[in-house]
């Protein structure tokens, strides 16, 4: 498949400590998959595995159709081009502008004319309704106007795959409802896939077409949100209880 | 019969191991820090060049030390001033004093002190910045945009490190040497243009040119450990302080020890 990303088989430890173990499975295009499981079950770690911030133990990792696997840096390179990533923190340049930020990725891999760039970065930052502040710092912005401008940065590039950690963490209930809004829009509107972690359940089951259920490392569910809450997996019917 | 409780015996595999994990780890450090300037080496020279990023480190690195390389230049040529005179009147030699003055500032004393307050402020900023960047994740981020960091943010240091580091050294030995004459005119008035004329008469373009030169070594070292330690930092904020802190430690201690070693191939090759 052109644009297949998914993990096989994906082993990764840190010392003695196994994070994943075993994990498989491929996202669907076009669709919303979120990941949710307790924390330090490996959900950042996997992320971090996709768009090869880490190198898996054993296993294969596939991003946008190229084989990342060995961490070959051209071929991740050009996969990492059509992604964007959404930071738990935004992760915004604190010594650029907000305008600079979305620049950024523009700046370096699509060469436009001054004029272009600049009408493609406000159009961006106002469809997220960050159209007043272009010139403000990160460090004078909000949590939740952080986040909408990372995934402004997110999107610069026009990318069919976006990975999202932790989106809604942080954030009072109505930046939440906004942030997951967005979410929902770039599938049904730009036809983007997605790969969310999240805590947040509420988010999730208003966001994903799937679900899957980490624990120790391993993938204890892989389906729908019906299917998740007719589970009846003694863990999910905790986790449940206890979201409820 | 009571018998004497015998100490326990010593496990020498428990004593030796600490030892053994320590320098494990000096050697996996010294090891990162070879194939992290491998990268670096590799990232200045293949193109695309940052040549924006590149002029503003140079601003940050180069033009904004000036203030302080100014003040310490100025400071040792006075401290030097009032001390060689002293000493040189007991042998009647004062008139030596321009010359001696230049020798010491351009030969040694302006290229490590310049080497050593730029380790100082550069070296700390350099930590400390890439530091934060690390533990906040924009170096993360950049690398997910596919954007190289080791291009990006630390071979442009490193470079302008390189270029700034000669430049800011013939600045503080011109402070040195205006402070020098400054001080002495005060005692013993003579005219500045008397003052450098008899200062540089004996100078020639070798007694100039390397020790200057060599700073671009002390550059190329504050440049290298503070990315480098920038870089790897871990831990939140308390990582960037050790970040920062091991930074001027490290570039100041392998200036010094680099000075020893590029003195000796300068008096031997020069």
């Amino acid at each position: 498949m052109e644009n297949a990303t998914g993990v096989k088989n994906v082993r990764k430890s840190f010392g003695t400590q196994t994070v994943l173990d075993g994990i498989s499975f491929d996202l669907v295009e076009g669709e919303t998959t979120c990941v949710l499981g307790r924390s330090g079950t490996g959900k950042s770690v996997l992320l971090k595995l996709l768009i090869g911030l880490e190198r898996a133990d054993t296993g294969t990792v596939s991003l946008v159709g190229q084989d990342i696997t060995n961490g070959a840096q051209p071929a991740l390179d050009e996969a990492r081009k059509r992604v964007g990533f959404l930071f738990q923190q935004a992760a915004l340049y604190d010594s650029m502008t907000i305008e600079e930020n979305v620049a950024f990725p523009l700046k370096r891999h699509r060469h436009l004319p001054e004029s272009e760039l600049r009408d493609r970065v406000h159009q961006l930052l106002s469809s997220l309704g960050m159209e007043r502040d272009y010139a403000k710092l990160p460090s004078q912005i909000s949590g939740g106007m952080k986040k909408r401008v990372g995934l402004a940065r997110a999107l610069a590039l026009e990318p069919s795959l976006v990975l999202f950690d932790e989106p809604t963490a942080g954030l009072d209930p109505m930046s939440a409802a906004e942030i997951a809004t967005l979410i929902a829009d770039l599938r049904d509107q730009r036809h983007m896939t997605s790969l969310v972690v999240t805590h947040d359940l509420p988010t999730a089951k208003k966001i994903a077409n799937r679900l899957i259920i980490l624990d120790k490392g391993t993938v204890i569910f892989d389906g729908t949100v019906d299917g998740f809450e007719r589970s009846s997996e003694p863990f999910i019917t905790q986790y449940l209880k206890d979201a409820a | 019969m009571a018998t004497a409780s015998l100490p326990a015996p010593v496990n020498n595999l428990e004593v030796t191991r600490p030892r053994f994990a320590a320098i494990s780890e000096a050697v996996e450090a010294v090891g990162e820090f070879g194939i992290f300037a491998w990268r670096i080496a590799k990232a200045i020279a293949k193109p695309p060049y940052e040549f924006r990023e590149f002029l503003h480190q140079l601003d940050m690195i180069g033009a904004q030390s000036m203030p302080l390389i100014a003040l310490a230049g100025a400071a040792t040529g006075v401290v030097l001033s009032l001390q060689t005179r002293d000493s040189l009147s007991r042998f009647g030699a004062k008139s030596v004093l321009p010359a001696v003055l230049v020798f010491s500032l351009i030969k040694e004393t302006g290229p490590i002190i310049t080497g050593l307050v730029a380790a100082g402020r550069v070296g700390a900023g350099i930590g400390a910045e890439l530091g934060s960047m690390k533990v906040t994740e924009q170096i993360d981020a950049m690398e997910a945009s596919a954007v190289d960091p080791h291009k990006y943010l630390a071979a442009t240091r490193v470079l302008a490190a390189i270029v700034a580091l000669p430049l800011l050294t013939v600045f503080a030995d011109f402070c040195g040497i205006l402070a020098g004459w400054f001080a002495a005119t005060m005692t013993d008035p003579v005219s500045l243009q008397l003052f450098i004329g008899s200062g540089f008469k004996a100078v020639t373009f070798h007694d100039i040119i390397p020790p200057t030169l060599k700073t671009a070594v002390f550059g190329l070292i504050i440049g290298l450990v503070s990315t480098f330690q920038g870089m790897r930092t871990r831990g939140g904020t308390e990582g960037v302080g050790h970040s920062a802190t091991s930074s001027v430690v490290l570039s100041s201690l392998l200036i010094i020890v680099a000075d020893v070693v590029l003195v000796r191939l300068i008096i031997e090759f020069f």
